[in-house]
Parts: structure tokens; sequence; C-alpha cells
């Protein structure tokens, strides 16, 4: 499949999405509200066949309202092409995990919470995977600083 | 030391006699964190020949060692485990810091890294590099030898 197919398909999908070509592949901005069926459609649609999930993570952008911006990162093994997709998540909102869609998003989404401490519903294992249960703090936020906080 | 070869004996003091066991059989324990544990791998090997200070017997078990070797970066999530490794190891012991990161943290002045080893529990020998050539190992072993030797049983039990 073509970049350019793809954003025509995602083009006159239902949804209100910005699809654009990116720097490396098609890149969508999605609102937080439709985010999940979104997913679900690029995972269950007979043309896409987005089967692979590569990678969740996200962007803190202090200075800016929503503050963080979650990206994930899929590919279609039946198409061999790959795309980005965006979403704006204000601190303290929740997002529907896609876990149900895809079993290996379990552990990145762990990591975008302890990372950012971004909440995900529907979660079947929400807890911290890289720093200790008993930390307080989202080291990859900005604010964060990099040598830490010292506890008292 | 004297030898009394007509009798058949030799007189020495217990310490001289106890150091000199100790510092000819320095096990260390199969323990590795990162990168500078593949150099300690390489002192292993036939080229270095570390049997020669009597270290050739890395073992299984904190129990069976005589010497931690902590080999690389130590984050504070591992920071337990090798507390509970080293109360693990029966006395006498004897701690090595090998690479920049454990002996000051290295590059990693960050959130999630202990700054060296020694913020932790006690360290004998330290060894600069990043990572340290398996020739500085093989120099720390000798200098913590030098060190055993000095050691008395007064000070130590």
């Amino acid at each position: 499949m073509e970049r350019l197919e793809l954003i025509n398909i995602l083009k006159n999908c239902e949804f209100k999405i910005d699809a654009y070509e990116g720097i490396d592949c098609v890149t969508v901005l999605v609102p937080k509200e439709s985010l999940f069926s979104f997913l679900k459609l690029l995972k269950e649609d007979e043309r896409l066949k987005f089967n692979m999930i590569a990678d969740i993570t996200a962007v803190d952008y202090p200075e800016q309202k929503p503050r963080f911006e979650l990206v994930y990162h899929i590919f279609s093994i039946a198409n061999n092409i790959r795309i980005r997709v965006k979403s704006r998540v204000e601190e303290g909102d929740s997002v529907e995990s896609v876990t149900s869609l895809w079993k290996g998003a379990e552990w990145l989404e762990r990591e975008v919470f302890d990372m950012f401490g971004i909440n995900f519903k529907n979660h079947p294992d929400l807890r911290r995977i890289l720093m200790t249960e008993d930390f307080k703090y989202y080291p990859l936020r900005k604010d964060f600083p990099l040598q830490g906080i010292e506890e008292s | 030391m004297g030898i009394e070869s007509h009798l058949g004996i030799i007189t020495t003091s217990l310490d001289k006699v106890v150091n000199w066991a100790r510092k000819n059989s320095l096990w260390p324990m199969t323990f590795g964190l990162a990168c500078c544990a593949l150099e300690m791998m390489v002192a292993a090997s036939a080229r270095h020949d570390i049997a020669r200070f009597g270290a050739e017997v890395f073992r299984g078990s904190p129990r069976q060692s005589d010497l931690l070797i902590v080999p690389g970066t130590l984050t504070k999530k591992m920071a337990p485990y090798v507390i509970k490794l080293y109360n693990q190891m029966p006395e006498p012991k004897w701690v090595i810091a090998y690479g920049a990161c454990a002996c000051s943290g290295g590059l990693f002045n960050t959130y999630n890294v202990v700054q060296g080893v020694d913020k932790i529990i006690p360290v004998d020998v330290y060894v600069a590099g990043c990572p340290p050539k398996p020739e500085a190992l093989l120099r720390a072993i000798v200098m913590l030898r030098e060190k055993i030797v000095k050691e008395s049983l007064k000070d130590r039990v």
C-alpha cells in the first residue's frame, strides 16, 4: 500500500481527523474522544489491517494546553506500511487502553503511565514498570529535575 | 618466618599464614550489571590468566564468594539486591568498584542511578575507566592482595 492511498482511505473515514504525510510515515492527529474507536478501525478494517503495535510513547509540552501528546506507532504486516497516531491529552485525563486490540500494548502503556502519569482506563495491570513502586514522581515530565528530587 | 628444617617445623604468625591463604584464594562472585561486566568476563579468559592470583573461581553463589566485583551502572532499583547479595557473603569479604559508574555514578548523574557503590556498601578498591581494561581488574586484584596482607585478625573476625 502506498502512503497516498492510505491517506485517502483515512480521509474518507467517519472520524474528524487530520491525516498528512509526515517525515517518515503517515501521521494522523486524532481528538482524544475518538482515539480508541479510530485505533479500532485501523486494526479491524479489511483494507488497513494494522495488526502490530510498535510503540506507545508521549511528549510533554508544559507550556501548551492540553499538556501531553500521546503517540502510537502501528505497523500493518499485510500492507507493509507504518502509521503514527497522535492525540493531545491533558494532565489527569484518562485514555482508553488499547490492550484489548493489541496485547503488546500492555507494557508500553505501563511505561507511559510510569514516565508521564497518563492513566489508561481498563488496563489489566497498570503499575509502574521501570521505577520502584514507592516512587512518587513522573520522571519524563519536563518539570522533573534530571538529578531527581531528594527524599526527605 | 623461620624454617626449622631439621625438625620439620615452620614458625610464623597466625596473621601471616591466614592472610597468605586469603589473598591466594580470592573467589569472586559471578555478578555483572552493565557493559563493564563484559570486560570482567574477558579478564577471566585464558589470555589474562586471572588464576595467577587465585581468583579464577567465579562462584555462582554469594555464600561461596570472598570478592564482590561490582561491574557497571548501579540503578536505584537494583541497589537493594546488591545490598542483599553483599550481606549474604560470609566474612571476610571485599568489594571492588569496577568502572566509572560503580565508582561515582559515571556519566549518569541522574535520578535513577546510585552515585557510587560506596553509598550503599563499603568498597576496598576503585577501578577507573569507562570501561576499564581487563588489565585494570588484574591491577585491582593485586592492590587488594597488598591490602589483605596488611590486615590483622584482630581487626576482622
